[in-house]
């Protein structure tokens, strides 16, 4: 049976939308920067980027502090527990109409592969995005002298592809719930569809 | 309307200001009497002159302008060594070399006389004061007078003009500050042409509008020469890395503009730093112009001054108003007609591309720079240096530099390219004879190069075998004139992009230039391997989702 309950809280889902839209301006405007293509100009789209790059420092400074406050950070703690099941059920049991083999629940959002992949987002990605672009930022506004900026913008590019693709079997994975949109309308209501097992 | 109208009279008042300012002096020397009076040859002017400026020609003689060379013991490949290199002693890859053509080469130096190695540089009386303090524009030295004015009425047959001795009273009681005509009448030409050598140094510079230079625009700035160009008892500031070597008395933008350009005030306030920068900030009111805005994009700009000239930037092209010779092949010379004379071919634009005399050019106008890692520092092929034949293009002045080195900037350049005689036993560029009599061995004479390098390599006592071969050379000339206000410069696009104008350019790292490949391919990859697996995946689900439905 389908159950609805309040997943998401208000800060949770401005703080997700808000990263979604500014990482999705960064990648916008930083793979201009790369060279991959002229929009805005490589002035101006140097620019935005600096300006989306600290409007997202900003963010995840509430974020963490939000998640310190709340005990959400809890919800990535990682755990192996059901982790097999959980890699058989995407490869295997999805398409057998089987069941999630870990509940959704206010308390515990995340299943272990999401555990492992937000944590490693949280602790190895955004980390190395921040630190490279503020050297990067600080390289070409004086405060850092560096030989060369070769390998900071290499790490930065190589993030930056890490976070594309990322973000195309994240949003996929939307489609996983109960119905296709489910978890996508939960993000913007914080109600979430969740399958509860029938006792 | 009205503010255009006030604007044009602002600009004429400003004019009006500037070149009164110009002649204004403590002296007028059309009211001394030792000036009023016949003058038979310039050295008497010269001598009257040092009467009164009795210090001046010491410090002439020290000078770059009256030696045309210059001692260092800096040079790239020689340090250590002292050496005196410059003009006199160095070869290019237009007219080769000064030696044994003095008389043509030497009719613009500061002196007179100086028709070949046995010039006295001693001699206060041979100094040309007038060439560069005439205020009347009548005086002209012979082209090949070897620095001397015609002494009777003289054509010259290079360019089918006739030249008239000077009024000497008249140019000696109209001297003053030198204005642009007075350093254009040598420095617009060299190469013996207008625009002929430096790319960014031609007549156009004598009257330009600022959107050719905004310094010396004359609804710009209206600079002179001499404005940027002091001079410290006649050692003028400033010099060409086609003839100089190390990094001395070199002029730079951040003197006025300080070191941070874009954050900073352009000129600096104090009344003592006007004075060392020779430049008079009150005209057109210069001082008042405002602070730029500390904005994110000027910070960077002013970051870029670590490894950017100001130069590669702000000067957008070269020769933009006139035509240069960028390639220049001395190989092709010696076709002449029947009468025997030199062939000439022009262009549809009129510009000569074949001369019989001088071989085959190549011209260019708004030119896009080349552009380097640049220190300051050349070292050049002097006299006599062996070359490395299987090394070509032989390079005659390389530019020191390199990304992150020290001092290093990217500098525009026009390189001047061409093929030019060398001995095939010796390994030495061939210093040719090309001006002289028939019968000199002169090649515009006797259109024989063994004869012309037999006797330019006897005037430079040096050996030559006899055989000549034919190696491509390679000149660099820093660009730094013609330059333009920020609206004109170059964008950030113009470097920071695939097709970017520093493309050849070995750089640490340009963003939007450079990339990794492999990075690149692997990240599109990863992208594209998402896409497709979760594309699959959906169909997946959605065909076995639609089988179990039915």
């Amino acid at each position: 049976m389908i159950k609805k309950i309040y997943m998401y809280k208000r800060f949770e889902r401005f703080w997700h939308w808000a990263q979604a839209l500014l990482i999705f301006f960064l990648a916008l405007t930083g793979f201009e920067v790369h060279g991959s293509y002229e929009i805005f100009g490589f002035k101006n789209a140097v620019v935005l980027h600096m300006y989306a790059g600290f409007m997202l420092i900003i963010l995840i400074a509430f974020a963490i502090f939000w998640h310190f406050t709340t005990g959400e950070w809890r919800q990535y703690i990682p755990k192996t527990d059901k982790l097999r099941d959980q890699v058989r059920f995407y490869l295997v049991g999805i398409f057998k109409n089987e069941s999630h083999p870990v509940e959704k629940t206010a308390e515990v959002k995340l299943n272990p592969l999401q555990r492992l992949t937000y944590l490693g987002y949280k602790i190895l990605i955004i980390p190395v995005m921040v630190t490279t672009g503020l050297v990067y930022y600080y390289v070409a506004h004086g405060g850092i002298h560096l030989q060369s900026v070769k390998w900071i913008a290499i790490l930065h590019t190589l993030g930056a592809f890490g976070l594309l693709s990322f973000t195309v079997i994240h949003v996929y994975m939307t489609t996983t719930g109960p119905r296709l949109t489910s978890h996508i309308k939960a993000m913007f209501t914080g109600y979430d569809e969740v399958e509860v097992k029938d006792k | 309307m009205k503010k255009n109208f006030f604007l044009t009279m602002a600009l004429v008042g400003m004019t009006f200001c500037a070149s009164t300012t110009a002649l204004a002096g403590t002296a007028d020397h059309s009211k001394f009497p030792e000036l009023n009076k016949k003058f038979n040859k310039p050295e008497d002017v010269t001598r009257e002159c040092l009467k009164c400026h009795n210090l001046a020609g010491k410090d002439i003689m020290k000078t770059s302008h009256w030696l045309w060379s210059r001692k260092t013991d800096k040079m790239p490949g020689r340090q250590g060594q002292m050496i005196e290199a410059g003009k006199k002693n160095i070869i290019n890859n237009f007219c080769i070399a000064l030696t044994s053509n003095e008389p043509r080469c030497t009719s613009c130096h500061i002196g007179y006389g100086w028709k070949d190695r046995n010039f006295d540089f001693t001699d206060e009386s041979k100094i040309d004061c007038l060439v560069c303090h005439e205020q009347t524009g009548t005086y002209k030295k012979f082209p090949a007078g070897a620095g001397y004015p015609a002494p009777v009425r003289t054509l010259f047959p290079g360019n089918n003009q006739w030249y008239d001795p000077p009024d000497y009273t008249l140019v000696a009681r109209n001297v003053g500050r030198p204005k642009r005509s007075n350093c254009g009448v040598c420095h617009f030409y060299g190469g013996g042409g207008d625009a002929v050598k430096h790319g960014a140094l031609d007549s156009a510079l004598g009257k330009p509008v600022k959107d050719v230079d905004v310094h010396m625009g004359t609804d710009g700035g209206n600079m002179v020469c001499v404005d940027c160009h002091v001079a410290d008892r006649h050692d003028i500031k400033g010099q060409l890395y086609s003839v100089s070597s190390d990094n001395l008395d070199r002029l730079s933008c951040e003197r006025c503009h300080t070191a941070k350009p874009h954050t900073q005030k352009l000129f600096v306030d104090s009344f003592e730093a006007k004075k060392e920068m020779g430049y008079d900030i009150f005209k057109n009111k210069l001082y008042e112009r405002k602070k730029p805005d500390e904005t994110f994009i000027n910070r960077i700009l002013d970051k870029h001054i670590d490894r950017i000239s100001c130069q590669a930037c702000h000067i957008n092209l070269y020769s933009t108003q006139k035509t240069t010779k960028i390639w220049w092949d001395w190989s092709k010379a010696g076709e002449l007609n029947a009468e025997g004379k030199p062939v000439k071919k022009k262009d549809k634009d009129g510009n000569i591309i074949y001369d019989g005399q001088k071989g085959e050019f190549r011209l260019a106008k708004n030119a896009i720079p080349e552009y380097r890692w640049f220190n300051g520092e050349v070292g050049h092929l002097l006299e006599g240096d062996k070359i490395d034949p299987s090394n070509v293009p032989v390079i005659i002045n390389e530019a020191s530099g390199a990304c992150g080195a020290k001092d290093s900037k990217v500098w525009p350049f026009k390189i001047m390219r061409g093929i030019q005689p060398y001995d095939t036993e010796t390994n030495m560029l061939i210093i040719p004879k090309l001006f002289g009599k028939k019968g000199s061995g002169a090649y515009w004479s006797d259109w024989d190069w063994q004869k012309a390098s037999e006797a330019g390599m006897k005037a430079a006592g040096l050996p030559f075998s006899g055989k000549i071969g034919w190696i491509e050379t390679e000149m660099n000339w820093p660009l730094t004139h013609l330059v333009l206000e920020k609206k004109k410069a170059l964008s950030c696009n113009d470097c920071h992009s695939r097709e970017s104008r520093l493309k050849n350019l070995e750089a640490c790292w340009i963003p939007g230039r450079d990339r990794n490949l492999p990075l690149d391919i692997l990240g599109m990859l990863a992208f594209f391997g998402a896409m497709a697996g979760v594309s699959v995946h959906g169909l997946v689900r959605y065909r076995k989702s639609g089988k179990q439905e039915e």
